[in-house]
């Protein structure tokens, strides 16, 4: 879909000197940077260090303050998205742009829908989208309406979008964040073919493992300054990490075994979520890290959003501290001590628009409140230790969650939950999108509960994460435990052969990820 | 950089008192009768009722709702409050009493029906007080037999003339509202919970709160300012009718937004409600006296309502620009481990 002319100069995008400023940041400080035509070049570095930045300035979203950009030799400084799209520059955000209630293949040729006499030329819209689907190994219906997709078909409907226009560089923001391994590969084997037909990729992940699969180059950015541009091959994990933070990290998730595993804190029997045909039962202590393991839609976050009551449920029974207790909202939930970290913390956890202290304290007002007045003062305060507690980097409790970054934010919303003094704490994905530190602040901080005596339950799809922080996994698949692994029977192949095992035995059922599932 | 600050706050929060302040001196000095003595006080009278009505409503709209039913339900609470206070078996001042009770519970009575039905059977409020707009209507029309009730207690219409010090009484019960309204949303948990729920309802649900009591108050509270509304304008033209009312909801509506309300909700403030309605005073009374008719002020005012919530869109932006540079810390990531303890896999 490209043409590949000879005499085009072989880097097909050059920042020279580029810099962008913002009140009080320099978020990118003088970046030389060369992208070569039809390579997949990586872009590594903790959030803040200027990814974001320079892909936005080939976006139309921003203008560089000075230095240029030129795309395949020539001044670039799109005005607009749209510029950016006319001159051949696509990205994926990692946050999707699809619209929920028209079918894929509106959605795919949404900027210029085929039209006869005036009226969308439907039969040919079907046609071409099915040719677009089957470029990135989609096997759904064209027809299908966008809201009835799994996570990771949207994934790939956008790129399936990106490439329905003759993009000549099509950027990647953490594509991978929400698809399972064999997602991965498929989408790997994708990019492989984009790049055979000439398309430049630029790849932004925080999971450094898969960098050295996807990409020709990397370039690690910090502090907005561009570090080293390297081969793939000559990097290694260790070496990306320093580059990355600027010194050398040691042993990879040091597990810390001290918390005491204590009495049973709660107890799910039979618990069936609205809509899915299995039950789960299973239990955790006091001071236990379980973690639960699974492909994006084995009904992990099914589970335990019914278990926090933020869903309904077909049947099931919740013990807390050994007694019976009925959850049919949140409300009783937060009432007997269980909290859930939802994985959408911006749209679900917290209130963006509001100060640290307000968003703190909403899980139990009355403690700051006297007869129904604020007590201004008991907010702050509470809310001050909580932000020393956590190491909240804050400047004050005033300001707004909005202006935190991800790691900070995860930890106000860790922070409301220990205001109310949740005794069981369950995290959906709680790392996801947060950088490699504050990722293993977060990990301490989970140490630290679960040495406190409390009971925590960890859904994430990181399978070095779940092994290196938890006591023990539980391994989903198809809506169905298939394992429940102590620490010392930890392995990657395990816990996969587990995830895999009701979809290999049997047809994927209602919730699986069919169409982009392991098949 | 400190003054640079303050100019975005003060954009931030005086624009709408500062495009008061102007039009108040535009007006002076196009129309001299403007700044009289006796034509303020007019004003101030006639904005009192928009005013209270207004205050129910931004409860309502800083929850993503709306009530559309105000303008019906006040002449209902104007019969209801009209018929006991006409009722020759009373005392004047128990009838007085009874009567504001019985607007102000007719007022919240209807504030239930559309609270309840909104969050019971999850419609949208604009279908349900668009409902409560005719019910209200219909029923002042039937239990009144479409007539307008007259002949109140002297105490009572005193009360609608009274002025201190050239200030209208019942414009200080309008700012009393005002600022009670004020102190709800600023000082207690009711007033966090109506900006935490405009914001992001499902987070506050799913920190263990029920937002549909918090609206379901919120339609309450909103019937029971029209209540009080209802009892002003008794007081002041000394009628109750099943007729009068027509049209308030899109007033109060108005002053909500030109007060910086966002009708997606949790943002805005009863100040600048109290200068929403002021302005939409001004304009008329400032209008009226430069000889304008009744179509051209409808025109104008209109225009600026408009207007206003384009300045809004503007306000908005500098009130994030003012956040962005109040904030010592940069938006971005935290800086790296501090400490060099064994670090992640990543």
């Amino acid at each position: 879909m490209v043409d590949l002319g000879n005499a085009a100069p072989p880097d097909i995008i050059e920042f020279q000197g580029t810099t962008k400023r913002f009140p009080g940041v320099l978020a990118l400080d003088r970046v030389d940077l060369a992208i070569h035509r039809g390579e997949v070049h990586v872009l590594a570095g903790q959030n803040g260090a200027g990814k974001s930045t320079l892909v936005k300035l080939l976006c139309g979203l921003y203008d560089a303050d000075e230095g240029a950009i030129l795309l395949e030799g020539k001044p670039y400084a799109p005005r607009s998205t749209v510029a950016a799209i006319r001159a051949g520059i696509r990205i994926v955000y990692q946050e999707f742009n699809l619209l929920p209630y028209l079918t894929v293949a509106e959605n795919i040729f949404f900027e210029r829908l085929p039209r006869r006499a005036g009226l969308v030329d439907f039969t040919r819209l079907f046609r071409e989208a099915e040719a677009m689907l089957a470029q990135v190994g989609l096997t759904i219906s064209p027809r299908a309406r966008v809201e009835t997709l799994g996570v990771a078909q949207m994934q790939l409907l956008e790129i399936a979008k990106a490439l329905s226009t003759q993009s000549k560089v099509l950027i990647l923001d953490e594509p991978t964040a929400t698809l399972t391994p064999p997602e991965i590969q498929r989408l790997f084997g994708i990019i492989a073919r984009l790049k055979a037909r000439g398309v430049t990729v630029l790849y932004i992940s925080h999971r450094l493992q898969e960098l050295f699969e996807v990409g020709d180059r990397i370039t690690v950015l910090r502090n907005g300054r561009k570090v080293e541009t390297l081969a793939a091959r000559d990097a290694s994990i260790p070496r990306l990490v320093r580059l990355m933070v600027g010194k050398e990290l040691g042993e990879e998730y040091p597990f810390h075994p001290e918390s005491e595993i204590g009495a049973e804190i709660l107890r799910v029997e039979e618990l069936q979520p609205r809509g899915k045909p299995h039950a789960v039962s299973f239990a955790l202590r006091r001071g236990e890290l379980v973690g639960v393991a699974g492909l994006v839609g084995s009904g992990r976050t099914e589970l335990v959003r019914a278990l926090f009551g933020a869903d309904a449920k077909e049947s099931g029974r919740i013990y807390r501290d050994g007694s019976e207790v009925s959850i049919r909202r949140p409300r009783d939930a937060v009432r007997h001590g269980i909290c859930l970290l939802t994985e959408d913390r911006k749209a679900q956890g917290l209130i963006l628009a509001m100060p640290c202290y307000a968003n703190v304290t909403i899980t139990d007002l009355r403690r700051v409140s006297h007869a129904g007045l604020l007590q201004d003062s008991a907010e702050r305060s509470a809310t001050q230790k909580l932000v020393d507690d956590l190491d909240i980097k804050t400047p004050s409790v005033d300001q707004l969650v909005a202006n935190l970054s991800g790691g900070n934010q995860q930890k106000v919303v860790l922070a409301k939950w220990l205001f109310r003094r949740s005794e069981v704490l369950i995290f959906d994905e709680p790392t996801r999108g947060i950088d490699v530190g504050a990722r293993f602040e977060i990990y301490q901080l989970l140490w630290r509960l679960a040495a406190a005596g409390k009971g925590i339950l960890i859904v994430s799809s990181d399978l070095p994460e779940l092994m290196g922080i938890c006591h023990r996994i539980l391994v989903f698949s198809n809506g169905r435990i298939t394992g429940d692994l102590p620490r010392t029977g930890f392995s990657q192949e395990r816990i996969l052969s587990g995830a895999y095992q009701e979809y290999v035995h049997g047809k994927p059922q209602a919730g699986s990820t069919a169409g982009t599932g392991p098949a | 950089m400190r003054a640079k600050q303050i100019f975005y706050l003060l954009l931030r929060e005086a624009g709408i008192g500062l495009a008061l302040i102007l039009m108040v001196i535009a007006f002076s000095a196009a129309a001299p009768r403007f700044a009289s003595m006796a034509n303020v006080t007019n004003i101030l009278t006639q904005i009192s009722i928009n005013t209270v009505i207004s205050v129910g409503m931004t409860f309502v709209i800083l929850l993503g709702g709306i009530d559309l039913s105000v303008g019906s339900v006040l002449a209902l609470a104007t019969i209801v409050g009209g018929m006991i206070i006409t009722n020759e078996n009373l005392s004047p001042g128990t009838a007085i009493l009874l009567s504001v009770l019985g607007s102000a519970l007719t007022g919240c009575l209807c504030g239930v029906f559309n609270g309840v039905v909104c969050e019971r059977w999850k419609i949208h409020s604009f279908i349900v007080t668009l409902g409560m707009l005719n019910i209200a209507r219909g029923a002042a029309l039937q239990i009144s037999n479409s007539r307008t009730i007259s002949e109140f207690p002297d105490a009572f219409n005193d009360v609608g003339a009274a002025t201190i010090f050239g200030v209208p009484v019942i414009f200080l019960i309008a700012l009393a509202v005002v600022l009670a309204g004020r102190f709800i949303l600023a000082r207690t948990v009711f007033g966090r919970m109506i900006y935490a729920i405009g914001n992001n309802e499902e987070a506050v649900r799913l920190s263990g709160h029920d937002p549909s009591v918090y609206k379901v108050v919120a339609f309450i509270v909103c019937g029971g300012m029209v209540g009080v509304a209802a009892i002003i304008y008794m007081m002041r033209l000394n009628i109750a009718s099943p007729i009068l009312g027509v049209g308030f909801e899109l007033n109060a509506i108005a002053a909500v937004v030109i007060g910086g309300t966002s009708m997606s909700g949790g943002k805005g403030s009863m100040i600048g409600t109290l200068l929403g309605a002021s302005i939409m005073g001004v304009l008329n009374n400032g209008l009226l006296l430069l000889g304008m008719g009744d179509f051209a002020r409808q025109m104008v005012t209109g225009l600026i309502i408009v207007v206003a919530v384009i300045i809004d869109k503007y306000r908005a932006q500098a009130f994030l620009r003012s956040s962005y540079e109040l904030a010592p810390a940069p938006p971005r990531e935290e800086p790296h481990l501090r400490d060099t303890g064994p670090g992640p896999r990543v």
